[in-house]
């Protein structure tokens, strides 16, 4: 066997104590839930860039009075049906050109407009500057959907947490409620709502309301269901925490991320009810624009005047993805199983 | 079972006779009446008609009658087309609604299931990425935007399709695919999810170490177990389609109950309005219903009502 060398004294070290410390201590501060929430979400591009475009729609709509070039509703009869035209540039599209009987006419020189004139998507059949609608349009849809979403939370969540709660006689008879309602084709009750209701902002947010709680109510209640058997929960009870309470205090924020992500998948379906119903000329009365009625009024003049329905069918679209898929990257973000 | 099916055809009967006192007493809280126009009317005339139409009774013998009615299969005339009985005028235009409603479910379904499962087969490479953007796509493009859109494009400008005729198929295809994105899109993510669930299970495994080809383990032993799940979604599906087909038959012009449905709006038809609801409410649920019953039947492990016990 061969003989170990004997190891010199001085190559021993007493190590400091902190080295030891530092060596095992994280590298990375803990998260709390929502900070990982967030590090997630934003480490999805998709959702990422839909949150961002999203923003932007909403700002634009917020200020759409200092943003929209012009009145949405004010009429110049002279200079309807402009095609689109973007300044002095001449990009195909948008420089003012438009078919007449297979010659390209500068249709903005035909209605003597003078050189500064130009409206960036055309105009409609009454005058009106499109892009300035499109604006008023957008914000006008977005209203209609975040209060009619909102309504929904206020109906949906109390409802579920009580029938969750309460479980039993209560449970069965607001189930009950529920399926009656959920088994009423939604578009039918909203159609019938529009019917009796005055048409205008008011009754459309409460048509969709009637029927939108509904989903909402029925998830919060299987949530409410698990959260109710929890430790927590019982201990609160324990210590004689009233039924109120113990639903702000322990259920709501428990429930926050099933309330988040529903109420992001409520959004576009309101988007897509208020479209409907406007564009079935049921929804918001003339003069105002919504998407809706803008994509119905670009469908009848699309023979001639395609540009008129480029526009509200984009931005409807894109409300519409951009929704859907921030939807997917927050409940991913919120419940990591959920992908894969 | 078969208790399960009787319990759910007596909610099915329940509902609708809740949906139709709504509708009914709905429509009576609103204001005008159809002949309100018609000012060549005298007195005397408009007394005669209102007789005619029973309106003339008081409000909970009008509901009497129309729910006794009910029972037997009548649902009113029509105010505005010319008499007619209301059955009579859904009799006619369900046809074409069926058709169009049909096929598309069925193309939305097959493509919906070829995608998602391509997709997972193929997960996390530029095909799964395509297959995710094509059914997000279907699945937020409103079915009316797209109509307007294919309209516009292989009817008018390419002349590939009639821009708005009801005569034969290919006045149909369409107005399908208007209405195919939606099931597309919904059964082509939740294959995917679902698809991606099998394919790691232990019994996948166990088929491709004995040596299948990838061909036979996915026809043979993914592909059937990933359907179950999809059967579920088909009845909500087929609710959305008849609510786009609404406005996409007026889009194409298509004579069916979707189009009547909103034109009796429009004219204050009460009778086509009220019979159209239930008319629609009622397929909705035998829809689901059906699903239902099926998806118990075909999955064993689920045993609805009764708490997985038979």
């Amino acid at each position: 066997m061969e003989q170990v060398p004997k190891i010199p004294k001085e190559k021993f070290k007493l190590l400091n104590k902190q080295d030891n410390e530092a060596s095992e201590s994280l590298g990375t501060p803990s998260l709390t839930y929502l900070q990982d929430v967030r590090r997630r979400l934003f480490s999805n591009k998709v959702a990422t860039a839909c949150l961002i475009i999203l923003g932007l729609i909403v700002l634009i709509s917020i200020f759409a009075p200092a943003v929209a070039p012009h009145n949405p509703n004010a009429q110049k009869v002279e200079y309807s049906n402009l095609p689109p035209k973007l300044g002095n540039l001449n990009i195909p599209g948008f420089n003012g050109m438009q078919d007449m009987g297979g010659k390209e006419v500068d249709a903005y020189k035909q209605v003597g407009a003078p050189k500064g004139t130009y409206y960036i998507l055309g105009t409609d059949y009454l005058g009106r500057d499109l892009l300035s609608r499109i604006i008023y349009g957008t914000r006008l849809s977005l209203i209609v959907a975040v209060l009619a979403t909102l309504v929904d939370l206020l109906i949906g969540i109390p409802y579920g947490i009580v029938s969750g709660w309460k479980g039993g006689r209560v449970d069965t008879f607001l189930q009950r409620i529920v399926e009656i309602v959920s088994s009423i084709p939604n578009l039918i009750v909203v159609i019938l709502m529009m019917i009796i209701l005055k048409p205008g902002l008011t009754s459309i947010i409460i048509a969709i309301a009637l029927t939108g709680w509904v989903t909402m109510a029925r998830l919060i209640r299987a949530q409410t269901f698990q959260l109710k058997e929890q430790e927590y929960v019982l201990a609160a009870r324990t210590l004689g925490e009233s039924s109120t309470k113990i639903a702000s205090k322990h259920l709501i924020p428990n429930l926050s991320s099933t309330i988040i992500i529903q109420t992001m998948f409520t959004i576009p379906n309101a988007i897509f009810f208020e479209a409907f119903l406007s564009f079935i000329g049921i929804g918001i009365p003339a003069p105002n624009a919504s998407l809706g009625t803008l994509l119905s009024d670009g469908q009848k003049a699309f023979r001639f005047l395609p540009y008129q329905m480029w526009a509200p069918a984009i931005i409807l679209s894109l409300i519409m993805i951009a929704t859907n898929l921030l939807g997917d990257g927050l409940r991913d973000a919120f419940d990591p199983q959920s992908s894969d | 079972m078969t208790k399960y099916i009787l319990r759910r055809i007596l909610y099915l009967f329940l509902t609708l006779f809740i949906i139709a006192s709504i509708t009914f007493f709905l429509m009576k809280l609103l204001p005008g009446t159809p002949f309100t126009n018609q000012n060549r009317l005298s007195p005397e005339q408009l007394k005669i008609v209102k007789a005619q139409y029973g309106l003339d009774q008081p409000v909970f013998i009008q509901y009497i009658r129309y729910i006794g009615g009910l029972f037997q299969g009548n649902l009113g005339t029509s105010f505005q087309f010319n008499n007619e009985p209301v059955t009579q005028l859904i009799g006619q235009r369900l046809a074409p609604s069926m058709q169009i409603g049909a096929q598309a479910m069925i193309v939305g379904t097959i493509f919906g299931i070829l995608l998602g499962a391509i997709a997972a087969i193929r997960k996390n490479t530029w095909v799964d990425t395509l297959a995710t953007f094509i059914s997000i796509l279907g699945l937020s493009i409103p079915s009316f935007v797209l109509a307007v859109l294919l309209q516009f494009y292989l009817a008018f400008k390419w002349h590939i399709y009639p821009v708005a005729l009801w005569d034969n198929f290919q006045s149909s295809v369409l107005p399908t695919l208007a209405l195919a994105a939606l099931p597309l899109g919904n059964v082509a993510r939740f294959m995917r999810t679902e698809m991606v669930d099998v394919m790691s299970s232990d019994y996948i495994e166990l088929a491709k170490s004995k040596g299948n080809s990838n061909w036979q383990v996915v026809t043979k032993h993914a592909l059937r177990n990933s359907l179950i799940p999809v059967v579920t979604i088909i009845g909500p599906m087929a609710v959305s389609v008849m609510t786009g087909s609404m406005v996409v038959e007026n889009i194409f012009s298509i004579p069916g109950i979707g189009e009547q449905f909103v034109k009796s709006i429009t004219t204050n038809d009460y009778p086509t309005i009220m019979g159209l609801t239930i008319f629609y409410s009622f397929l909705l649920i035998l829809v689901i219903l059906i699903v239902d019953i099926l998806y118990g039947l075909i999955d064993p492990r689920i045993r609805l009502g009764n708490g997985g016990k038979e």
